[in-house]
């Protein structure tokens, strides 16, 4: 089977008056149909600009310098902007962290959700609403005839998300990218929301990436997990694997900082030192000033190694009995 | 036991609610939004022992950070008091007023917000401690230094401006300037929350480490149960405007009592422990400006049954420093059993 999503190389820059920041720096990956896929990392790891890139929605000074988005095997940056326009919305969603990026607040939730139906099929105002309302439902907002006629400052914070994901399944798209969408939200809400998702996805043999900085989010959500480090994919590969036996240092010393991984009231452990700057990365492997492991040859470009479903870029990847 | 060193006793904080501007757009779109009261905090007592460290959880909006700021003495009481030291802080004057003022420094979420873009590090930890006659004026820049090298930032940043700080350094500066005051109460409010794993791994042990060395007390405010869970003698549980339940973090998380708190330490995203179904309770957080009657939890509450839709739960002993608010309390064993049998129909 064809993968929904293929990227291969990909690299978005920005050029910056201090300089070339290489947000996103030769990324590939793939996202098989109806699969999950966790994207997480640091804050300005370039999780955002990844799904930014795959919609086409870098603005200047940010620019794709490199790759190809094969989406069901066509090449999305070779598209013209009217044909990205349908597949926008259309076939691919996106869901952001602040609902209010989807959100018009002047309109009620009806009429966004009949125009986004209209956009791209041609149907009755009547059928549209008629859509509109079961896609509301479908997320689980009570009553939802009636909150149609709800201006988006009438709903709570997790209602209005709920909103925004019921917007982004309307055309039944084959991949929804989610950016951070539960981060501002409560735990039992985050909850209901992931539960929501989770079925859904399902239900309609829809595709998912989930950006989140949030690993046990995206543990109890994803099948497979990328992690990201400084513009770089530097491990992926299926969620448990990669969560309970990473081989790269940047996973593991994430794994470890969490509060559940020590006793309670010890010391937390940290990984040493910040990311960084995205316009001063250390040559080869980003991540050596920070790493235990480190040796000399870190200092040039660690190869993406590929074994048994798991592909890393470290020399000295941890080794696991089974490995 | 020790004297408290603050009290919240029978607080209460009601805010008339305003619209926002969105919200008058709205109404001119026919909306129809009024303006209403909400109960921030409700009759709410909590008592902080010296050395303390106080754990606050509770959704958005259920109004943490209002009785952070009450405590703190930052925002007054509409009903009840609070009591720094024993001495309620309505009948604290002069001197007395100023010396607690400083003692209790709230830490907020984004630094940003609360540190003047256009002053430098100096200046922002460097003023209070000078005008309060805490160090001279040509000690400051000895005494900033030493500050900022104890919660980590190089003194060379002493002359530059906040906007020039990541996140977590930015959170570094806002708790120097806290200490600089010598405060005995620190009151977090959601300090760690947007830092990425391993500097809120960093930040966390920084707090852990000042409370040692300066003897600190902390009410700390957050949503994240794992966060709280690592570094609180205590939990408090808040549902809108109401504490629900209070407990030593191993009690509540083994034994939790109230069905809210059962609820969230079930649907905690955890690393180590994966599992892969969620079980959400069902219905949104209700408005603060309609409350349900009763027990504010029962449309949530898979185990409500008819009284708590008419009678307020008070907070009864489950257990040594183990307390709740839900009438299951009242029920035995079998009874609690039969009730939920009931509305499981
Ligand atoms: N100055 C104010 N004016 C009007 N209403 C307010 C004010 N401050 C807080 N409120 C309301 O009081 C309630 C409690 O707010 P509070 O900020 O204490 O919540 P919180 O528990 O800290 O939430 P969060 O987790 O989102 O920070 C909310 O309904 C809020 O909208
Ligand atoms: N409009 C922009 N101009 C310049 N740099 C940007 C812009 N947007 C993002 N960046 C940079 O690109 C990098 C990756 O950003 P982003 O994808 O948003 O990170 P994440 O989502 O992982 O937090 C960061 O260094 C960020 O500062
Ligand atoms: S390549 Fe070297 S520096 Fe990079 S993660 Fe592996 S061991 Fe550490
Ligand atoms: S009092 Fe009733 S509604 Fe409230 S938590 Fe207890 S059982 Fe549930
Ligand atoms: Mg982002
Ligand atoms: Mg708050």
């Amino acid at each position: 089977m064809t993968p929904v999503l293929e990227v291969r190389n990909l690299s978005t820059h920005f050029m910056t008056r201090r300089g070339v920041l290489k947000a996103v720096d030769d990324v590939s990956f793939t996202v098989g149909q109806r699969e999950i896929v966790g994207l997480v990392g640091e804050s300005g790891s370039g999780k955002s600009i990844t799904g930014f890139s795959i919609l086409g929605l870098v603005d200047p000074p940010g620019r794709v310098v490199n790759g190809q988005i094969l989406f069901n095997g066509d090449d999305l940056l070779k598209m013209s902007p009217t044909a990205m326009r349908t597949i926008r919305g259309k076939r691919i969603a996106m869901i952001f962290q602040d609902p209010m990026m989807t959100l018009n607040p002047v309109l009620s939730v009806g009429t966004q959700m009949i125009e986004t139906v209209q956009a791209h099929d041609r149907v009755s105002r009547a059928e549209a609403r008629a859509r509109s309302r079961d896609a509301l439902g479908l997320v689980g907002i009570p009553s939802p005839e009636e909150r149609l006629d709800s201006y988006p400052h009438q709903f709570s914070g997790g209602m209005r998300q709920r909103v925004a994901i019921a917007i982004a399944l309307l055309h039944r798209p084959d991949l929804i990218i989610a950016d951070e969408p539960t981060t501002a939200l409560d735990v039992t809400i985050q909850s209901q929301i992931l539960f929501e998702i989770k079925r859904l996805a399902a239900e309609f043999g829809m595709a998912l990436i989930w950006i989140s900085h949030d690993l046990g989010v995206v543990a109890a959500l994803a099948d497979r997990i990328m992690v990201m480090y400084a513009g770089r994919i530097v491990e992926a590969g299926q969620v448990d694997g990669v969560l309970s036996e990473p081989r790269h240092p940047y996973t593991s010393g994430l794994l470890s900082a969490v509060p559940a991984a020590v006793p309670r009231g010890e010391p937390l452990r940290p990984i040493p030192g910040f990311a960084p700057s995205p316009l001063s990365r250390p040559s080869g492997c980003a991540f050596r000033d920070r790493c235990a492991r480190a040796t000399d040859i870190c200092a040039t470009e660690p190869m993406l190694e590929i074994a048994a479903g798991r592909e890393f870029r470290c020399f000295h990847p941890h080794l696991w009995s089974a490995a | 036991m020790t004297n408290p060193l603050v009290e919240a006793v029978d607080a209460s904080r009601r805010f008339s609610r305003k619209l926002d501007y969105a919200e008058k757009i709205a109404n001119l779109f026919g909306a129809g939004l009024e303006e209403k009261t909400v109960h921030a905090v409700d009759g709410v007592n909590l008592t902080v022992y010296p050395g303390e460290v106080v754990g606050l959880v509770g959704e958005s909006g259920c109004g943490k950070s209002t009785l952070g700021r009450i405590m703190a003495g930052i925002m007054p009481t509409s009903d009840g008091e609070v009591r720094w030291q024993g001495k309620s802080l309505a009948a604290l004057q002069g001197d007395e007023k100023r010396a607690m003022r400083l003692s209790a420094q709230m830490i907020f979420q984004d630094p940003m917000s609360t540190l003047n873009p256009r002053k430098r590090v100096i200046d922002l930890i460097g003023e209070a401690p000078k005008v309060h006659g805490i160090v001279k004026g040509r000690e400051v820049r000895d005494y900033v230094a030493s500050l900022t090298e104890r919660v980590g930032l190089d003194a060379s940043y002493l002359d530059r401006y906040p906007h020039q700080f990541s996140g977590g350094q930015r959170q570094r500066i806002g708790i120097a300037r806290a200490l600089a005051v010598k405060p005995k109460l620190l009151v977090c409010d959601e300090s760690v929350a947007a830092l990425d794993v391993s500097i809120q791994a960093q930040i966390l042990n920084l707090f852990m480490d000042l409370k040692r060395e300066f003897g600190l007390t902390y009410l700390f405010i957050s949503h994240d149960l794992g966060v709280v869970k690592h570094i609180c003698d205590r939990v408090v549980v808040m549902y809108l405007g109401r504490v629900v339940e209070s407990a030593t973090p191993d009690e509540l998380f083994d034994n939790p009592k109230h069905p809210y708190t059962q609820a969230l330490i079930r649907e905690l995203p955890s690393v180590t422990d994966r599992r892969r179904v969620f079980t959400p309770i069902k219905g949104e957080i209700p408005s603060p400006l309609h409350p349900p009657p009763g027990c504010h939890f029962h449309p949530r509450c898979p185990k409500a049954f008819d009284r708590c839709r008419v009678e307020r739960p008070v907070l009864k002993k489950n257990g040594p420093g183990h307390i709740s608010a839900c009438h299951l309390n009242d029920l035995s064993a079998t009874e609690t059993k039969n009730a939920t049998a009931e509305t499981a129909i």
